[in-house]
């Protein structure tokens, strides 16, 4: 069992989405995460979606998703060299005083933005792999989440190839 | 100035439509007012279900596309196990359906179903439609779809509103399907046709194992040329029957949980299985594990999710049967056959026939080789689903393709009557028969009413045994004969059929089988055939589920 990552081309059009998902519960497949916006050509979107199975389930995932009509391309970009980045928004407890410092400072360690700041919260913002949004997540867990947001995980392939150019 | 729905009627035109079968109701009135005086010709089915199993029938017969309309809400909803019985088994039809107006679209307005959403996953594609001048692109988008690639029900959903709107633009031909995501793959891959030539020339023990696939894809020819070039014995499934001429020397018959032994044990004992237009189904496979054990294994399919699903595969094909095997034939020359092979098999043919008790009684399987020898490969069969379908695969003799429909992949009780009306409004020249179970019958009698209505001469042959028989023969095998729920009171299907103003026959004795059969297909119309068979006669060999198959019951042993 691995984690792979889909790089889905899909026709800009209503109820897409919910052939996809509906594909995946239908079939059995589980969705880690999953991530819709527009692309770089106009009538076309990305879904970028996250799935763990075994070589042979995923052969069967991607089968099956490039038989819907308004897929048009399917690409597996695990074994391809690429970046994962995800983004979670965290509403953390932060009474001012040393608690408030602590959390800034983790915050500038891990790169995290903070883009709210209220008389007993903190808003922090952090884009990443997941593993460090986890690793950061871990550790504010001290100080009481209050909130936590997350979007799924949008990936792009290293140099100067892209998913449409791919074979 | 045209309407949506004046739109809709020329668009079906252009694709040849001639006839649909439907079912009024408020959202489609537009519609229905414009076929009032078009060319296309409306039968008027007695339920929404049967308006779609009437299309598959047409398109399984004709290999056209078959057209069914329905309207909003309930209508729409009577669609979904026939869309679902097509889309199992590949069959090309379009389904038109009526909607709330756009405005209403979402607000569980009267007779709404969001019938896109629910037929999502019983379609190969579907539309809502919401704007009139999508109508002709649409409908151009929905055949082409449904009858390419591995073929399939396509729904199109028409809001009131775009019915009745007015275009005032000059309403052109919409230009050539182009869609970004949808190009099946016609011809099979070079390299991978000349491996499996490679293997076939190599291998001992060749069976070719075909199904419904080599039906659509019109490739019996090819098929049957192939395997006489090379020697190659012929098992198929369910849905292959008919693609290879029973009486062929060979052809194994079916396969699978009803098969032959012959072709089971084929099976099990061969080197290499050239699977072309199959999905290594449950019920064909039995236990997956022993299946074809000793086989290496060359899938031709134009569906590449249907390769390696099910069993890994040595040398996958993604194309068009008749396109590869069209290719392989070029490349083939004609070698000697495999003769210690075949004479296995004749002997395995030999030693295990099919057979039933012939003691006199009436027994179905007798019925069905009467229609056979009657007919002799010139009619069309349907069957209904359980025991009377098993019967009719084993015993009927079939020996062109579209010749046998059959709900294969759902197993829908209720199909035979209504496809057999769309196959003989298809071919109306042709002898039409229904073979039914007494059970399967009632979920689609009041079709009786169609047939007599248009004088549709369809012959409606049940196989009464006042049982539920298949379920019943699983709980006598399995259940310890408890038959809880599978009794059925004896029905006088002679009488309901006179009621509906439709002639028939009570048929009690073997003797009397033929005569029956003869009057009925002299008939000018529609009629009834009511056989009392011997009520707990099984459907053997059989392989119960999960076992191997070539671990059968009731076979020659019985
Ligand atoms: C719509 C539907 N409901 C239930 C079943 C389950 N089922 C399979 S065969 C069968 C019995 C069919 O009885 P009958 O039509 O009398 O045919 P027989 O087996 O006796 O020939 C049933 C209930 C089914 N296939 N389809």
């Amino acid at each position: 069992m691995k984690e792979h990552t889909l790089s889905v081309l899909v026709e800009n059009k209503a109820g897409v989405l919910s052939r996809v998902a509906g594909l995946f519960s239908r079939r059995g497949f589980n969705i880690e995460s999953l991530a819709v916006g527009t692309c770089e050509e106009p009538n076309m979107s990305r879904i970028t979606i996250v799935v763990i199975g075994d070589d042979a389930h995923l052969e069967q995932v991607k089968k099956q998703l490039n038989k819907l009509i308004d897929i048009i391309k399917v690409s597996d970009i695990t074994y391809h060299d690429h970046v994962g980045r995800e983004l979670a928004l965290i509403k953390v407890n932060a009474e001012a005083g040393s608690t408030r410092a602590e959390i800034m400072q983790i915050a500038s360690i891990f790169r995290a933005k903070i883009i709210d700041v209220g008389t007993r919260t903190i808003v922090l913002e952090v884009t990443g792999n997941p593993d460090k949004i986890d690793a950061l997540e871990k550790l504010l867990r001290q100080y009481g989440i209050k909130e936590l947001v997350r979007t799924g995980r949008v990936a792009i392939l290293r140099g100067a190839k892209t998913v449409a150019s791919e074979k | 100035m045209k309407t949506g729905a004046r739109i809709l009627i020329e668009s079906l035109q252009r694709e040849g439509v001639n006839t649909i079968f439907g079912y009024p109701g408020g959202s489609v009135l537009p519609i229905y007012d414009e076929l009032y005086d078009s060319s296309i010709q409306h039968v008027l089915v007695r339920h929404e279900q049967a308006a779609v199993h009437a299309a598959d029938g047409f398109a399984r017969a004709s290999g056209k596309t078959g057209v069914c309309l329905a309207t909003s809400g309930p209508g729409a909803c009577n669609l979904v196990t026939g869309l679902a019985t097509a889309y199992m088994d590949s069959i090309p039809v379009v389904a038109i359906t009526g909607q709330v107006p756009t405005s209403m679209l979402g607000n569980d307005a009267f007779q709404e179903s969001d019938i896109t959403g629910i037929t999502l996953p019983v379609t190969k594609h579907n539309y809502l439609v919401k704007d009139a001048s999508d109508i002709s692109r649409v409908v151009k988008e929905a055949f082409y779809i449904a009858g390419t690639g591995r073929k399939g029900p396509v729904l199109i959903d028409l809001p009131k509103d775009v019915n009745t709107s007015q275009l005032s633009v000059q309403e052109e031909e919409p230009g050539p399907v182009v869609l970004r995501g949808y190009q099946p793959t016609y011809r099979g891959h070079a390299r991978q046709i000349e491996k499996a030539i490679g293997l076939l020339r190599k291998a001992d023990r060749p069976v070719i194992y075909a199904g419904g696939g080599v039906i659509e894809s019109e490739a019996s020819c090819e098929l049957l040329e192939l395997a006489e070039r090379f020697g190659l014995p012929v098992t198929t499934t369910l849905m292959g029957l008919g693609c290879i001429p029973c009486d062929h020397t060979l052809n194994l018959g079916m396969l699978g949980m009803h098969g032959t032994e012959y072709a089971n044990y084929a099976i099990t004992e061969c080197d290499l299985l050239l699977a072309i237009g199959v999905r290594f189904d449950d019920r064909v496979t039995g236990r997956i594990e022993t299946f074809a054990p000793h086989a290496k294994i060359i899938h031709i399919d134009i569906d590449p999710a249907e390769i390696g699903k099910n069993k890994p595969v040595m040398i996958p094909i993604v194309g068009d049967a008749k396109a590869v095997l069209g290719d392989m034939l070029h490349q083939l020359e004609k070698r000697e056959q495999k003769g210690p092979w075949l004479d296995r098999i004749r002997t395995w043919k030999e030693k295990h026939p099919l057979k039933y008790r012939d003691d006199g009684l009436l027994h179905p399987q007798y019925i069905i080789q009467e229609l056979s020898s009657l007919l002799d490969g010139n009619g069309i069969i349907v069957s209904e689903v359980g025991q009377n379908q098993m019967w009719t695969a084993q015993y009927y003799c079939f020996k062109e393709p579209r010749t046998w429909l059959t709900s294969g992949g759902l197993g829908t009780m209720g199909y035979g009557l209504p496809a057999a009306m769309g196959a003989q409004v298809a071919c109306p020249e042709k002898t039409v028969f229904d073979i039914a179970g007494d059970g399967s019958i009632q979920m689609n009698i009041q079709e009786f009413g169609t047939i007599a209505q248009y004088n549709i001469p369809v012959k409606v042959a049940i196989l009464n045994n006042m049982y539920l028989g298949m379920v019943r023969q699983w709980q006598e095998l399995f259940y310890d004969r408890r038959y809880s729920s599978t009794e059925l009171p004896s029905i006088e299907f002679v009488k309901i059929a006179q009621a509906y103003g439709i002639e028939g026959m009570r048929v009690d004795s073997a003797s009397d089988v033929r005569p029956a059969l003869e009057a009925a297909i002299a008939h000018d119309g529609p009629y009834v055939l009511d056989f009392r068979i011997e009520r707990e006669e099984n459907v053997f060999p059989m392989v119960p589920a999960g076992a191997a198959i070539n671990e059968m019951i009731g076979g020659h042993q019985q």
